[in-house]
């Protein structure tokens, strides 16, 4: 099958699934699309196949949330364009700039290469979600104490993986702390300075 | 991105059931190389079948071994205790892919998946036998830098780009695969595939076919190294990468296995080095040899001229480097 133009050659079986869902109505659909029935696995085929909606539970910054998304919905455009969580960046999207960088149940990830869905019942931690009220992290503090950005566009991204390079115990060096934060660019050139901001918070030893 | 469905899967029965019904549907695990080709339009799957919630993250050691569930994490795998000391060239290899943020993404079975990152097959409005079969090849008088110089066809001179497969290749991996007419085992080596005529098919898997798990044999080898050549320090693809496995006893070889990455469609096994440097000395003037004698059958393309002596100079440090770890 041709890789260029494959909605032409679905075309049909899309019309039919819009058909369905025009003459469905919103309760009827709402009702069988429940989470539940979604997680059922097996029989769950036929069901999700009539939606383009999915419902999504999950947590980001400790607030809960259930909403209902396309498959195709990266969670970086979920965070920023549902939830307007704008602190996270959107720089590449395509996984290679870091400035995207979140955290899924403690791990920090690339939030544009993760659909939205794939984050049923997950716990999301943004940079929205360090400060404690007007307290700033002790890693945003370091930022500021070190110079460790200068336009600040990667900054939520770099300040991300930061805490995560210390909580996973990889800030033991200069270059270890380089090797590990290699996944977030910067192209004003900050790198000697996040490597300080880093290295501070790891000797100041502060519960993250 | 082109829309599509969307399933989730608990069970490798149901995944691979569910695939076998719609030949244009695809499992998606950490999906950092899947959803990178979807949005490039490179990849268009009708369906996606979600698997992360399959039991198959576990990493668990034998009597013959370690098994790792193809859902395990890559950082995970190079982090676990077992692995860092008894199977080191896989952490070691593993730690030399992607960034800390993809690792903490990517699964091993999705490692063995990932697609060739060629740019022509990345760009939709080139030629690529790969995504479009009988289009032909761009990269074959075209910019070819980053391309192979082993097991190449007319068709197709494009690289398997991980780290991991190179270290599992060397380490004399098995791969078990299930599908609907039930499970079955291949050896790690010959999971990939040369292009060939076909070059669409990176690996042997058969339609509707899911990894499972791998498995690495215990060994004895006493020094390894996973040496990679790029094109920056870190968070790059892989010029030239070589992964050595030795059995020494004092200053001689017992047992040597070797594997290169970036130089073929999969990774590169150095048999017959393996063969020459079994009793010999681990001395620079044998290490030279084996060196020769592996990059004799390379041919390259303009670009990549570069990668027979690079391939030279690698197979030599990795094995110095190898023989310099405790």
């Amino acid at each position: 099958m041709s890789y260029i133009f494959p909605t032409m050659l679905t075309e049909n079986n899309n019309n039919s699934r819009r058909d369905f869902l025009k003459k469905s109505t919103a309760i009827a659909a709402l009702t069988i699309a429940s989470p539940v029935l979604l997680k059922a696995g097996e029989n769950d085929e036929k069901i999700a196949a009539l939606f383009e909606q999915i419902d999504l539970r999950l947590e980001v910054n400790g607030i809960a949330h259930t909403l209902s998304v396309e498959p195709r919905v990266t969670l970086l455009d979920l965070l920023r364009e549902q939830l307007h969580l704008m602190g996270t960046k959107k720089g590449c999207d395509h996984g290679q700039c870091g400035a995207c960088t979140v955290h899924v149940d403690g791990k920090h990830i690339n939030s544009c290469l993760s659909l939205a869905v794939m984050n049923e019942g997950k716990k999301i931690t943004t940079i929205e979600g360090l400060a404690n009220g007007d307290k700033l992290h002790p890693m945003q503090e370091a930022f500021i104490k070190h110079d460790g950005f200068q336009c600040g566009y990667c900054t939520p991204g770099q300040i991300m993986s930061a805490v995560a390079c210390v909580k996973e115990g990889h800030a033991n060096s200069a270059n270890e702390i380089r090797e590990y934060m290699s996944g977030n660019i910067c192209r004003c050139g900050a790198y000697p300075n996040i490597v300080d901001a880093i290295m501070e918070v790891k000797k100041g030893g502060q519960l993250l | 991105m082109i829309n599509f469905d969307y399933i989730r899967t608990s069970t490798a029965k149901a995944a691979v059931d569910a695939k076998a019904k719609n030949a244009a549907a695809q499992f998606i695990a950490g999906g950092t190389n899947l959803i990178d080709l979807m949005k490039k339009g490179v990849a268009s799957p009708e369906k996606l079948i979600d698997i992360n919630a399959l039991p198959l993250k576990q990493i668990v050691e034998d009597a013959k071994g370690i098994s790792i569930g193809a859902l395990a994490l890559n950082s995970d795998v190079a982090e676990h205790p077992i692995i860092k000391v008894k199977y080191p060239l896989l952490a070691q290899a593993l730690n030399a892919g992607a960034s800390a943020q993809l690792r903490n993404m990517a699964t091993i079975g999705g490692n063995m998946m990932q697609r060739t990152r060629c740019s022509y097959f990345y760009d939709i409005t080139m030629p690529c036998n790969k995504r479009e079969p009988s289009s032909g090849c761009g990269a074959l008088h075209g910019q070819n830098r980053m391309h192979a110089v082993f097991g190449t066809s007319e068709q197709c001179i494009a690289v398997h780009p991980s780290d991991m497969c190179v270290a599992l290749a060397a380490l004399d991996a098995t791969v078990n695969i299930t599908g609907t007419k039930g499970d079955r085992k291949i050896l790690f080596t010959e999971f990939h595939r040369l292009p060939g005529s076909t070059p669409e098919l990176d690996n042997n898997l058969q339609k509707g076919e899911l990894i499972t798990s791998i498995h690495i044999p215990t060994n004895a080898f006493n020094k390894t190294h996973y040496l990679k050549i790029r094109d920056r320090a870190s968070y790059a693809f892989a010029l030239v990468s070589v992964a050595v496995a030795l059995e020494m006893s004092v200053n001689t070889i017992k047992k040597a296995k070797l594997a290169m990455g970036g130089v073929a469609h999969k990774p590169w096994r150095l048999v017959e080095v393996e063969k020459f440097l079994m009793g010999k000395q681990a001395t620079k003037e044998n290490f030279t040899a084996a060196a020769n004698m592996a990059m004799e059958t390379a041919t390259s393309f303009g670009h990549n001229d570069f990668k027979i002596k690079m391939g030279k100079a690698a197979i030599i440090e990795a094995l110095q480097e190898a023989i310099r770890n405790i």
